[in-house]
């Protein structure tokens, strides 16, 4: 009989799941590091559980419950804007096939017809004028 | 309440432990999402609900109390968290990862703080015998304070590290090396052995909040000792290195805490964090405790000194509108992006100028080291924002034989990842350094603020090679400059 205790039962967890972390952080790409970092980072923000777990235990003095609340709120902040940061990176890259047709279609740039050219124009004076500003 | 059936099933152990299970399946099937960009964003969000479902366990604890403070920590976070990640820039988001993995680290160190508050004065007061049974004699087991006393000094290390390295992006400290010299992996020897020998105390028995504190204050001087003599171009190592810390600290909490949704979550945060530090160390071809040992500017600069001596070349400047030609009468452009892109925000001028470049069908692609900018992937974050189509962007392996086609390469704000020395001088101090092989293109523009070396203070050799054309001035600007200069033409 092997004795499963919660400590080695914990262990099996942390090292299954390191090798798991390991195959499947390997296949993510160089270009969504960045992603992968905010992303990963908003999971450590689970954190939060143990600020949560320990809230449950007798007797807090005021200081412990002080520093709870200081945790919590940083392990929120954590999650929360770690989610969201990573959503608005990703969705800069889900949009990106798309504009690569639209790109092809305003090719003629430089002929006269549409309001494209115009608006192509204006960015580049604008970025000319931007350039003798600074 | 015990005596709903509904909620006495709903606040069991079982249940709960069900759903942890159900938010780690979710962790690891979101992350599984960002092996590609078009079904990142849905990973990414699998991964939030997975967060809220093991928030809301916890919440189900029977145990559970407090709700006024817990309210109130979470509408904090919530208030501070959602403007920080709406309004932050892209060209920000080093600072802003630093910022979260800092937060992040703080709520470890805190949870062992208040966990040692509440059960400290029985740590080392267990024993275990293992006789065919297991005895308890009062007190949380060894193994619980040894993590619990782990999570808090490395919590506190990657808080203050991340801190520090916030504050170097954000430019409040100067981004160059701060450090005491010979001495500092000295004293940040002494400071661990501080650490560690008040950790083995406390477990052992040593009851004393004192020491705790002590031992927190030991490990943010280290987190600070640590990072403070990193210089600006080794930031995507250091990030990730406290990425991983503060990930492999949640992974100790929950050790602690028996809590397996922690365990999973922080045990997949250190494997990510650990595999983009060697990632980010091999494409600088140097080891992860060099780097941490800290300063690359100081030796490097003098060694670089004397390999500039030979060159002697002269360097070819020239004018937006001798660019201009230059790129429109070129058939294939290959555009390097540094730091310096980063800084000066001239990713949307540079998308323009390769939109002009398209109109007028030249084929146009992007070359991204590694280590471009100031963290992992920092560079397609910002090509991203400015619309570039993720299938322009080409890794260095993909790049590089590619050059010998091209017939201008385009290097913005980078520099030592173009330089040739790292593959033609074995006496340089980037000797061995992957780099991007510009050098092999027909005809090489760089634009650059002044003749300054770069972070590593190595002379680029690149610049005095014949068919290279230095175009000085700011990123934004010189790029804006050539994308109307080529609509003139």
């Amino acid at each position: 009989m092997i004795l499963a205790s919660v400590l080695t039962t914990n262990l099996a967890i942390l090292v299954l799941a390191g090798f798991i972390g390991f195959v499947v952080v390997s296949k993510v790409p160089n270009t969504l590091h960045t992603p992968l970092m905010s992303g990963t980072n908003a999971i450590h923000g689970i954190v939060l559980l143990g600020g949560l777990l320990l809230f449950g235990l007798a007797d807090l003095s005021a200081f412990s419950k002080a520093l709870l609340v200081i945790a919590v709120a940083f392990g929120t902040i954590n999650i929360v804007g770690g989610f969201l940061v990573t959503d608005r990176m990703l969705d800069m890259f889900k949009s990106k096939p798309k504009p690569k047709p639209a790109e092809e279609d305003s090719r003629p740039d430089r002929l006269p017809p549409g309001g494209k050219v115009a608006d192509g124009k204006a960015g580049n004076t604008k970025a000319g004028d931007g350039e003798a500003g600074s | 309440m015990t005596s709903l059936p509904m909620a006495t099933f709903l606040q069991s152990e079982s249940f709960i432990y069900v759903l942890y299970i159900v938010a780690f399946a979710l962790f690891i099937q979101g992350l599984r999402g960002l092996s590609g960009p078009t079904t990142a964003v849905r990973g990414n969000r699998i991964a939030a609900v997975g967060m809220a479902i093991a928030v809301v366990a916890t919440l189900l604890n029977p145990g559970e109390g407090n709700w006024g403070l817990i309210a109130l920590g979470l509408a904090i976070g919530v208030a501070v968290g959602v403007p920080a990640a709406r309004r932050v820039k892209m060209t920000a988001m080093p600072q802003m990862v630093a910022l979260f993995n800092g937060v992040g680290g703080g709520a470890v160190a805190i949870v062992s703080w208040v966990e040692f508050r509440g059960l400290g004065s029985t740590y080392g007061s267990h024993t275990v015998e293992i006789g065919g049974e297991v005895i308890h004699t009062g007190g949380v087991a060894t193994y619980v304070a040894i993590f619990s006393v782990f999570a808090a000094i490395v919590g506190s290390v990657s808080f203050w590290g991340s801190n520090i390295a916030f504050g170097k992006l954000q430019e409040i400290l100067p981004g160059r090396p701060i450090s005491l010299g010979s001495a500092q992996q000295i004293v940040n020897l002494v400071l661990l052995i501080l650490a560690v020998a008040a950790g083995v105390d406390l477990v052992a028995g040593a009851h004393s909040e004192l020491l705790f504190i002590g031992m927190l204050i030991v490990a943010a001087l280290l987190g600070n000792a640590v990072v403070l003599p990193i210089g600006g171009a080794d930031m995507p190592v250091v990030i990730s290195l406290l990425n991983a810390f503060t990930g492999l600290s949640a992974a100790a909490t929950g050790m602690a805490l028996n809590n397996p949704a922690l365990i999973v979550a922080g045990m997949i945060v250190g494997a990510s964090g650990s595999i983009l530090t060697n990632l980010m160390a091999k494409a600088m071809n140097r080891s992860i405790p060099s780097i941490v040992a800290g300063g690359f500017g100081g030796g490097g600069a003098v060694e670089g000194a004397e390999g500039a001596g030979e060159h002697g070349g002269t360097v070819r400047s020239i004018g937006a509108a001798d660019a201009a030609i230059q790129l429109a009468y070129a058939n294939r452009v290959v555009v390097v992006p540094g730091y310096g892109m980063a800084v000066a925000q001239a990713q949307h001028a540079v998308r323009e100028l390769t939109k002009e470049l398209e109109s007028r069908g030249v084929e146009v692609s992007y070359a991204i080291h590694p280590v471009a900018g100031r963290m992992p992937g920092h560079m397609n974050v910002l090509l991203a924002e400015a619309d570039v189509p993720y299938d322009q962007l080409k890794e260095m392996d993909d790049a590089n034989p590619e050059f010998q086609r091209t017939d201008v390469s385009l290097v913005i704000g980078a520099n030592d990842v173009t330089n040739p020395a790292a593959k033609n001088t074995p006496s340089s101090p980037i000797y061995g350094m992957p780099i991007l092989e510009v050098a092999d293109s027909r005809s090489v523009i760089v634009i650059k603020r002044s003749m300054n070396p770069g972070f590593a203070g190595i002379e680029n050799e690149l610049y005095f090679d014949p068919k290279t054309s230095m175009l000085f001035g700011d990123a934004k600007s010189a790029v804006s400059e050539i994308t109307a200069e080529l609509s003139a033409l």
